[in-house]
């Protein structure tokens, strides 16, 4: 519902970006195959870019599976990535290859990213990731997201426009 | 919208087109009545697709989602298909938007059903409900805590 709160606080369970300290706090919940999320993904590079260390921005999973088949598959080839330090990495990649995310690209993108590829695939199969995605997903749908993208800023539920401009307006009048 | 409390009125709507479900069919589980305006929301992830992926958080709680709009049968049948859903829609179609009068959640002037939600206990009496704006996606945590709400009161 509107006026909702982030039921789970950031942990260090969480892929964080940017100042570990800062005092704005930026929450996406996210599905890699959205358009949408695409969309959001260039604006959140120039929201960081424009408040550097003031900002640090979280990303966690929220794919809607069924009408977006590639998107589960992502969102766990970019964790799994993250188990070799390249989450961000991986989460550019397939931001910015939105429309080629089935498993052999996944695979590709990571060989591209120099990512020992055996490691990679045991790890998108892995309980500790799966669980990750639930958690993800159940934290998403308790805080009141209904829709991807959605945004969180220190806290709240952020629903007004996510345009660069409003956005970061917004996020310098904190 | 009805109040909490009173039972759920009963009705019988086709869920498919040769199958119609009754309320009353589904008396020993939780029912959620999903009011919502149109089929073919634009939006990525728009509330049913929503309520298709959290739909095992409901049956944790042993509830049956059920979305309700005035489209057709044939018309839902086409818009389940494309959105995979694991749910039934219910057409209050014929006549139009009956259903929705009965639970005081029927917009006239635009000729659909606001967007609104009831929960219904095991023993069919209403429990909860809510009447989101209706350009708003509730999403599904008011749904979810009344599920735990109920299932708390029961335990004490």
């Amino acid at each position: 519902m509107s006026g909702s709160l982030l039921t789970r606080k950031v942990t260090d369970k969480d892929q964080i970006q940017g100042n570990l300290f800062a005092s704005i706090e930026l929450v996406e919940y996210g599905d890699y195959q959205c358009p949408h999320c695409g969309r959001a993904y260039h604006i959140i590079k120039q929201i960081q870019e424009a408040l550097g260390d003031k900002l640090k921005f979280i990303f966690r999973n929220f794919p809607l599976t069924n009408i977006h088949t590639d998107a589960m598959n992502a969102a766990v080839a970019a964790e799994a990535a993250g188990k070799q330090g390249k989450f961000w990495e991986m989460h550019d990649m397939i931001y910015e290859h939105q429309d080629s995310l089935s498993e052999s690209y996944l695979f590709s993108y990571a060989q591209d990213l120099g990512l020992n590829v055996k490691q990679f695939q045991n790890d998108m199969v892995s309980a500790e990731i799966l669980s990750k995605m639930e958690d993800d997903f159940e934290s998403g749908i308790r805080s009141g997201v209904n829709g991807t993208p959605s945004f969180f800023i220190n806290g709240e539920k952020y629903s007004n426009n996510w345009d660069y401009e409003p956005l970061l307006n917004h996020l310098k009048s904190l | 919208m009805l109040a909490v409390g009173i039972p759920a009125p009963e009705f019988e709507l086709h869920s498919t087109p040769d199958q119609k479900l009754k309320l009353s069919e589904l008396k020993g589980k939780k029912v959620i009545l999903a009011f919502y305006p149109a089929d073919w929301s634009p939006v990525c992830g728009d509330q049913m697709g929503l309520y298709n992926e959290t739909l095992h958080f409901f049956k944790k709680h042993n509830a049956e989602l059920i979305g309700i709009s005035v489209d057709s049968k044939w018309c839902h049948l086409a818009f389940s298909q494309d959105r995979k859903f694991h749910f039934p829609l219910l057409a209050d179609f014929e006549p139009k938007g009956e259903v929705a009068r009965l639970y005081d959640v029927y917009d006239a002037k635009e000729g659909e059903t606001q967007r609104a939600l009831y929960v219904i206990d095991e023993e069919g009496i209403i429990r909860w409900t809510y009447l989101s704006p209706v350009g708003m996606n509730p999403g599904a945590d008011g749904i979810l805590n009344a599920l735990e709400e109920l299932d708390n009161v029961k335990q004490n």
